[in-house]
């Protein structure tokens, strides 16, 4: 079963949970931003959790689909119609017809938007992933966005168990709520009056925001001493602070060393927010110990296993 | 004595407790090193770090818990990034503690890594330095005081130190390069660099992998793919790699890359 990009969108890529056992090698994970829309569109259509599947940004696609298909959408609100502007739900699975054109919009809270495919996309593995990594050009559908034009396949094996979701299942994840951060790397490097300012403050995401990092501006934040840092290993949603003192959440196309002190880390129960934040939005930070971090994860993963009822 | 910070209250109580168990005394009968600081980078990583130094000898110490990292194929394990003077550890939260992983880094630490052979593995890059892939010789040579040649026997003479690869895919951190040829950035980075292209830049000298922009100077380039994402491995420098820059002519760069592109994977 083949799928023809008709419009490609802005940004929209295919993507998996990401590549891991290279970092040593300068090759981050990549991966969906949001992986925990991703794994619900995996899961909603019936498919195993680290699929490939779309991640779209900001203004989806338009798809043609040569055969029937289920499809879910998840992630951003996202006005998504199929033919004669016949609009599809979103957070559930679906149904194509075969002929069928799916037009995805701009996105309106939120910004990146997932459509799964029962049987998944069929894309090489590279290093064992589906996941595109821009930079390096590898993984993915030829290691590069969509194009207009291009053309993916779909695996069709397997049986699939189509799934659906409590009604408002999701809402948690809408509310507005500052980002979990625990101390970083460097916490060392920093005095009191500059995490007083890290989480005191307002920031606000840049346009010069994308997969590899997310700057903020706002408040400065500076080490107690300018000195050099000798170049370290950087983790996800790490928060480094360049000279000019404005942070930088470190993200999934990430480099994979760096030579800036790390204040703080994003908790991982909360890295899928961060996949949501559009340029412009404001970002408060608020910190936790690394024990309540760990909780949170465990408590998400409870969850998710939760929010369907069947 | 080991020094442990951190920071995370919660977890300081059984860090101390590790340190109580007779690792100590191990650690201490080893040669006199700089202690092990163990930080929580993240709530699913771990900073090792062993000093604050560029040392051979720090180096060593990264490589080996690396090295006795990778030979456990611990599938909690999701990824290592050894730095300059450091090791961090990026692990599954769901399938392993700090606390956990803190008693296996200390136990690496104490047995070494004499169970793993690692010799070291000495590459040869071959490398042209011809004008067209070193726009920057010339400067080079002016700000060195030393002639062309002299520029191309001083830079392929030293065994170089493979400390680490990160910023991108097969972007190698070298140490051991001749102070003489210690150059300053260019003030305005070029928008673009072929990939393969050799450059210095301060103490460093390093391959540009892949196509990207860059502020290094360049001095030649070699015809060898440093990454290739459908080879095994996708780089051709490890962690912990020798490297030997091998001077070729016009003729032998223009034939190379056949060779190289046959390279199986």
């Amino acid at each position: 079963m083949t799928i023809r990009v008709a419009k490609p969108g802005l940004f929209t890529t295919v993507q998996d949970l990401g590549r891991y056992g290279y970092a040593h090698l300068g090759i981050s994970p990549a991966g969906a931003a949001d992986p925990l829309s991703f794994r619900i569109a995996n899961l909603l259509v019936g498919n195993d959790e680290n699929a490939p599947a779309l991640e779209m940004m900001l203004l989806g696609a338009n798809l043609e689909f040569e055969e029937s298909a289920i499809v879910a959408l998840t992630g951003a609100s996202c006005e998504c119609k199929a033919g004669f502007n016949a609009r599809v739900p979103v957070n559930a699975a679906f149904d194509l017809p075969a002929g069928a054109v799916l037009a995805c919009g701009t996105m309106t809270t939120g910004a990146r938007c997932y459509l799964s495919v029962q049987g998944g996309f069929d894309t090489p593995l590279v290093m064992g992933s589906a996941s595109t990594f821009v930079a390096g050009h590898f993984g993915g559908f030829k290691g590069r966005r969509l194009q207009s034009g291009d053309v993916l396949h779909v695996r069709q094996h397997g049986s699939f168990r189509v799934r659906s979701l409590r009604p408002g299942a999701l809402d948690s994840l809408r509310a507005p709520r500052p980002l979990r951060v625990t101390k970083g790397s460097q916490q060392d490097w920093f005095g009191p009056e500059a995490f007083e300012k890290l989480f005191s403050s307002a920031y606000i995401v840049s346009e010069q925001s994308d997969r590899r990092g997310l700057r903020l501006k706002g408040e400065a934040v500076r080490p107690r001493e300018q000195s050099e840092l000798l170049t370290d290993g950087i983790p996800l949603g790490a928060i480094q602070v360049p000279q000019d003192g404005q942070p930088i959440i470190l993200f999934v196309d990430q480099q994979t060393t760096g030579g800036y002190p790390k204040i703080a880390n994003v908790i991982a129960a909360d890295i899928h927010r961060v996949g949501q934040l559009r340029p412009r939005d404001e970002v408060r930070l608020v910190e936790v110990s690394i024990a309540e971090a760990v909780q949170a994860i465990g408590e998400q993963e409870r969850w998710l296993r939760e929010i369907f009822i069947s | 004595m080991p020094k442990i910070d951190g920071g995370a209250d919660s977890l300081g109580g059984s860090w101390a407790n590790l340190f109580m168990t007779g690792l100590i005394s191990s650690i201490l009968a080893r040669k006199v090193q700089e202690p092990m600081k163990i930080i929580p980078a993240s709530d699913s990583s771990l900073l090792v770090v062993f000093g604050n130094a560029i040392s051979p000898a720090l180096h060593e110490r990264v490589i080996g818990l690396f090295h006795s990292f990778k030979a456990r194929h611990d599938p909690r394990i999701r990824n290592l990034h050894p730095g300059y003077a450091s090791l961090l550890i990026d692990f599954d939260p769901l399938r392993l503690t700090h606390d956990e992983l803190i008693s296996v880094v200390q136990q690496l630490a104490l047995a070494g890594d004499s169970a793993v052979d690692r010799r070291a593995n000495v590459v040869t890059i071959p490398v042209c330095y011809d004008i067209e892939f070193g726009p920057d010789l010339l400067d080079v040579s002016q700000h060195a005081g030393l002639s062309l040649e002299e520029v191309v026997r001083v830079h392929s003479s030293p065994t170089y130190l493979v400390y680490f690869l990160g910023f991108s895919p097969g972007f190698v951190y070298l140490g051991g390069l001749p102070e003489v040829l210690h150059m300053p950035r260019l003030a305005t980075p070029r928008p673009s660099i072929v990939g393969g292209s050799v450059g210095i830049a301060g103490s460093q000298t390093g391959i540009y992998p892949l196509d990207s922009p860059g502020g290094w100077k360049l001095i030649g380039r070699t015809p060898l793919r440093m990454f290739d994402p459908q080879a095994t491995p996708p780089t051709r420098l490890q962690p912990g790699d020798r490297l030997k820059f091998s001077p070729i002519d016009r003729a032998t760069f223009e034939d190379i890359p056949r060779r190289a592109e046959a390279r199986p994977t």
